[in-house]
């Protein structure tokens, strides 16, 4: 595997914001809806460049999501944004009836992922969105590890995908390691690093710290299979279960609630299809709270080195376990 | 076009009757349902279907089409029965109603394949958020097709209806019509006593709505108010359609009781008997017989 290099630190959201604005350049028929934060989100860029394709309609999320339905009922390719938090809840009916039950293809993209939002605290830091758009049925849901690759899982939800998609990304500088040639396939895992001995399937900011542990792991004689787990609904089954069957072990890793995010997606089907001992890395049932992005990641949990504790005691299990 | 269109109220009355019937028969068949609502919308849906709609049931995707968004997901009987009328599908599939592999689901799915409709719905307070959606497709492409929305009165209690409002408003979305159906009862009782609704011309006006109200029961009225609203050339129009809970029956007209209630075997001949002698009356009246 070719080692990845940080190009330097860039928010994923501006690679959502690349991706959009590329993707209306080449398709007249992508429309970009705002709910007032247009340039924290990222949709600032389209919204100058296509004015006439860029629908204001204000602090209203409800009807952005009936809205986005109707467009693309008559052929529109709609895509939303605003901060995770409430792109998913505020409109969480909306989506559920007027998106996924019509299984209409509408973008929405969720800003303001994790606790990396900082300051802010608790309210803005999207931290079950995964989790609630995933139990949607139709709906597919992204989690892209770099800004590049968000560009990438940008482009590909707009212009090459059916149906409901959520796409996840965060708000802090974080490193920005993936080649634009590196190919993104919705629903395709992919293998960042070979090992033998324990699988890091991460996602979103994660994945930089699973690399990082997976280095620090190869020094304590650990053997770290990484995948990037950039789609987490349809979740690659044969990733998974590949890794299950053949490392023996995995920890799940990302900067979201464990329940019912990464770690409940793939525990569900590593049980199902080959259990093995897991480890969790995220959010355990807390709020976050106000705070430097690093610090917070740090406080709660969601680093490498976290990642690297939960692989020794991994180890420790799956040899007691024989 | 091979629909019965007219703009006669009294061949309007007589389909609105025929659906009335076919509404009641479906739902005594399916044994659960929403009568009351969907007897009151007969006359909106047959003015909407057989007189004022740009459609075609042998095209039902046709782009030039208006379309009509359903809100009140569960007064489908009388949108099922219409299209049915229309020559969507066959009257013989009304019997499916609500049953297990139907296209006739409780509340519309578009997922099952019925011609005709537009919107899978029924959590209230969705349907004029897409239609606004709708309408500015219509805008950004400049067609000249018109998008119709039928709300419920009680639906106007959800937030998410004046977010919609609002915006149509504010993006001059006069391609939009919407029909309130103004029956004021709704579950719980009376509209007024459940959450005050009024005044409710006022609220439109304030969201810079054309508004209109009329009888919604009364077929010419219910013209004359499309009529007026169809030129409106700055902004979105909404007609407050003041109806009867299960009008045509008298023994449960403005009963809020039969909000979602159907009748049992006896009590569907009883009120198809009494809509079969007002068929009658209106025959003899017009001296037309069928």
């Amino acid at each position: 595997m070719v080692p990845f290099i940080n190009r330097g630190n860039k928010p994923t959201k501006t690679g959502f914001g690349e991706g959009l604005l590329e993707a209306g350049k080449r398709n007249h028929s992508v429309i970009a809806i705002g709910a007032d934060i247009t340039t924290s989100v990222g949709i600032n860029l389209f919204a100058e460049t296509f004015p006439d394709r860029f629908i204001s309609l204000g602090i209203a999320e409800q009807n952005c999501i009936g809205v986005a339905t109707g467009l693309a009922l008559e052929g529109k390719i709609p895509v939303f944004s605003t901060y995770g938090v409430f792109a998913t809840f505020r409109a969480a009916d909306q989506i559920r009836i007027s998106v996924c039950y019509n299984n209409v293809h509408v973008i929405i993209g969720g800003a303001h992922a994790g606790v990396s939002v900082g300051p802010d605290g608790a309210t803005h830091q999207a931290l079950e969105d995964i989790a609630v758009m995933r139990v949607m049925p139709n709906m597919s849901v992204l989690s892209p590890c770099d800004a590049t690759q968000t560009k990438l899982a940008t482009l590909a939800a707009i212009e090459n995908y059916q149906g409901p998609v959520y796409i996840r990304f965060g708000r802090e500088a974080m490193p920005d390691f993936t080649e634009s040639s590196l190919p993104f396939k919705i629903g395709k895992a992919q293998l960042f690093r070979e090992g033998y001995d324990l699988t890091i399937a991460a996602t979103g900011h994660l994945v930089w710290e699973a690399l990082m542990a997976a280095e620090e792991l190869q020094a304590h004689g650990i053997s770290a299979r990484v995948l990037n787990v950039h789609t987490i609904k349809p979740l690659d089954e044969e990733a998974i279960v590949r890794a299950a069957r053949e490392t023996g072990a995995i920890i799940t890793a990302e900067e979201h609630q464990v329940a019912g995010g990464l770690g409940g997606a793939v525990a569900e089907m590593v049980t199902r299809y080959c259990p093995v001992p897991m480890e969790f890395v995220g959010m355990n049932d807390r709020f976050g709270e106000s705070g430097n992005a690093i610090a917070l990641m740090e406080k709660y949990g969601m680093t490498a080195s976290m990642i690297f504790k939960c692989g020794l005691r991994l180890v420790d299990r799956k040899i007691k376990n024989g | 076009m091979t629909l019965r269109q007219t703009k006669d109220p009294e061949k309007l009355n007589q389909i609105a009757t025929e659906i009335r019937k076919s509404v009641i028969q479906s739902l005594t068949e399916a044994g659960s349902g929403h009568l009351g609502g969907s007897l009151g919308l007969a006359d909106v849906f047959t003015v909407l279907y057989f007189s004022v709609l740009h459609h075609n049931p042998l095209d039902p995707k046709w782009p030039d089409r208006d379309r009509l968004i359903l809100s009140i997901g569960h007064v489908a009987p009388v949108l099922y029965a219409t299209l049915a009328h229309a020559g969507y599908f066959p009257l013989v599939e009304l019997h499916s109603l609500r049953k297990l592999g139907s296209r006739l689901q409780g509340h519309p799915g578009r997922e099952h394949g019925l011609p005709g409709l537009e919107l899978s719905a029924g959590s209230l307070g969705q349907g004029l958020s897409v239609a606004v959606g709708m309408a500015i497709a219509g805008k950004l492409d400049l067609r000249m097709h018109k998008i119709y929305a039928i709300l419920g009165d009680g639906e106007l209690q959800e937030g998410s209806v004046w977010e919609s409002a609002m915006a149509a408003a504010h993006h001059h979305l006069n391609n939009l019509i919407v029909i309130v159906d103004r029956n004021g009862v709704q579950i719980d009782g009376k509209t007024e006593d459940v959450m005050r609704l009024e005044p409710l011309e006022e609220k439109w006006k304030s969201f810079g709505w054309q508004v209109e109200c009329c009888d919604g029961n009364n077929t010419g009225q219910l013209l004359e108010a499309f009529n007026k609203v169809y030129g409106i050339i700055d902004k979105p129009s909404v007609i407050i359609a003041h109806t009867r809970m299960g009008k045509g029956i008298k023994s449960i007209e403005g009963n809020f009781h039969w909000h979602g209630k159907v009748p049992d075997p006896d009590q569907a001949k009883e009120f198809l008997r009494e809509l079969s002698g007002i068929e009658q009356t209106v025959d003899e009246a017009s001296g037309n017989k069928i």
